[in-house]
């Protein structure tokens, strides 16, 4: 607990507040609207999830989207105040507040089937490979970087996870925790 | 399993009841809707090799034929979740609908929040909350996994639960999942009655009605409060339910539920309970092949 006291310290190159660890904020509808330093926006977080995946900016009409600790974005369907001090808000969507933003395992899944870019389709060993964690190379013609991975169940295209692909080889992104021995 | 024999009275097919006690549990599952339909969860378990039947009071609940129901994809998807087929009731029964404000007042690991959350598709507020700190990271998970982006997860007593971080000044529901002797558990954990003792369930009971009694006063007039628990004792069932009605502006009403279940009792030893108490269930291990369980419904009324 390095911000105990809950109140946030006032940066003194910016005039910017910075941010508090240990409580949710909402991200400010634009850059503009910005208050505390190195925040995300609204607005740039659907931009990231259209520019690079293709999901329209629509489909989080009904979500707010909130910060917790630096750069760790979380996306939430309920009411709540802000600031808040709680345990959790919805789901972890994205890590910005780095060069190469990166989206989660589980918002992959649940908002993965939006997406129309930047989606790679794995064969059954691959899929099988790549939730046990394996790092594997593939062909891949499209951009560099985070990708879903994602593969056909029951008839359908299902999201699995994150990807990084680079080098000509996917690694696999899955947190311990997720991945499994199929 | 001796702890059992002072339900003798009022349990019907008493040695069937404790021979259903003796037998181990199998594995059910309960389709996460945020994630899948029924029907797809069901084609990726086929897909999955694995075999099941569906649950007949409830198509979302599945009983399964495998030892290792985690290690299928509609686990990795988080179209299934392990979740025992009883434990599946409590929410069934609060009937939440899209939009509503819940609150799970007692809810790790989550399966019955995350449960509430797939009812209402996923849309309105549940606050999971729950006191021990060690096991809100399994909340944390489970919502996650499951894709619940309703949820809010909060670490309180409950007894004196303030809705402070939410801008809104009562529940439309609540959920009492309440801590208990876990008797109804015997057949998933073999240990359950190892500690068992009368002066426990009183300790427990008093815990209980201070919660029972918070959820009462966070939710509207109108609103629905569900009481449930793992345990077989009138200690932390009747006479808990008993307490809130003596004591807060509530009333006990029916539920449509088809399972097979015992009335709630109008007494126990020295006590008696209101008649209304019989709107509730007794779910018997013996009468669904389940674990133990005990509803109530009760409706929030006028001061």
């Amino acid at each position: 607990m390095t911000d105990g006291d809950g109140t946030a310290a006032e940066d003194r190159d910016t005039g910017l507040e910075s941010n508090v660890g240990q409580r949710f904020d909402r991200l400010p509808a634009t850059a503009a609207e910005r208050t505390v330093e190195g925040r995300a926006s609204r607005r740039e977080v659907l931009e990231y999830f259209e520019d690079r995946f293709g999901i329209p900016p629509e489909t989080f009409d009904d979500y707010s989207f909130w910060e917790k600790g630096a750069g760790k974005i979380w996306i939430y369907a309920g009411e709540a105040s802000s600031p808040v001090e709680i345990e959790a808000i919805g789901m972890t969507c994205l890590r910005t507040r780095q060069e190469h933003w990166k989206p989660t395992t589980d918002f992959v899944q649940r908002f993965g089937r939006h997406a129309s870019e930047c989606v790679i389709e794995l064969d059954p060993e691959a899929a099988r490979r790549f939730v046990a964690g394996e790092d594997q190379e593939l062909e891949w013609d499209g951009d560099w970087g985070y990708l879903i991975a994602a593969h056909e169940i029951a008839g359908d295209l299902e999201p699995i996870g994150v990807g990084l692909y680079v080098h000509g080889e996917l690694r696999s992104m899955v947190p311990k925790g997720r991945q499994r021995e199929l | 399993m001796e702890p059992l024999e002072r339900y003798r009275p009022i349990v019907d097919e008493f040695e069937a009841f404790l021979a259903a006690c003796d037998r181990p549990l199998g594995n059910a599952v309960r389709v996460n809707t945020i994630k899948a339909s029924v029907e797809r969860a069901t084609a990726a378990l086929e897909e999955d090799g694995v075999a099941f039947e569906q649950a007949a009071w409830n198509p979302r609940v599945l009983r399964l034929e495998t030892d290792s129901p985690g290690s299928t994809w509609s686990s990795v998807h988080g179209f299934t979740h392990g979740q025992e087929e009883v434990s599946a009731v409590p929410p069934v029964v609060l009937d939440p609908e899209p939009g509503e404000r819940v609150w799970d007042c007692c809810a790790a690991p989550g399966g019955k929040a995350t449960q509430i959350a797939s009812l209402m598709d996923d849309r309105g507020t549940v606050v999971a909350n729950d006191n021990n700190l060690g096991r809100i990271s399994a909340l944390r998970f489970n919502a996650e996994r499951l894709g619940a982006t309703s949820l809010a997860v909060t670490n309180a007593d409950a007894r004196n639960y303030s809705l402070k971080p939410f801008p809104f000044d009562a529940f439309d529901r609540t959920l009492v999942d309440a801590p208990c002797s876990c008797e109804g558990t015997i057949r998933k954990n073999p240990d359950a009655l190892d500690n068992w003792s009368e002066g426990h369930l009183h300790s427990v009971a008093g815990i209980q009605k201070g919660i029972l009694r918070r959820a009462i006063q966070t939710t509207r007039e109108g609103g629905t409060v569900v009481y449930s628990t793992c345990t077989f004792a009138p200690e932390e069932n009747e006479a808990v339910v008993q307490h809130a009605i003596e004591n807060e502006p509530c009333r006990v009403v029916d539920f449509d539920l088809d399972l097979e279940y015992a009335p709630g009792l109008r007494e126990w030893n020295d006590e008696t309970f209101d008649p209304t108490l019989e709107r509730a269930a007794r779910i018997y291990p013996h009468h669904n092949d389940t674990g133990g369980f005990f509803v109530a419904k009760l409706e929030v009324t006028a001061e």
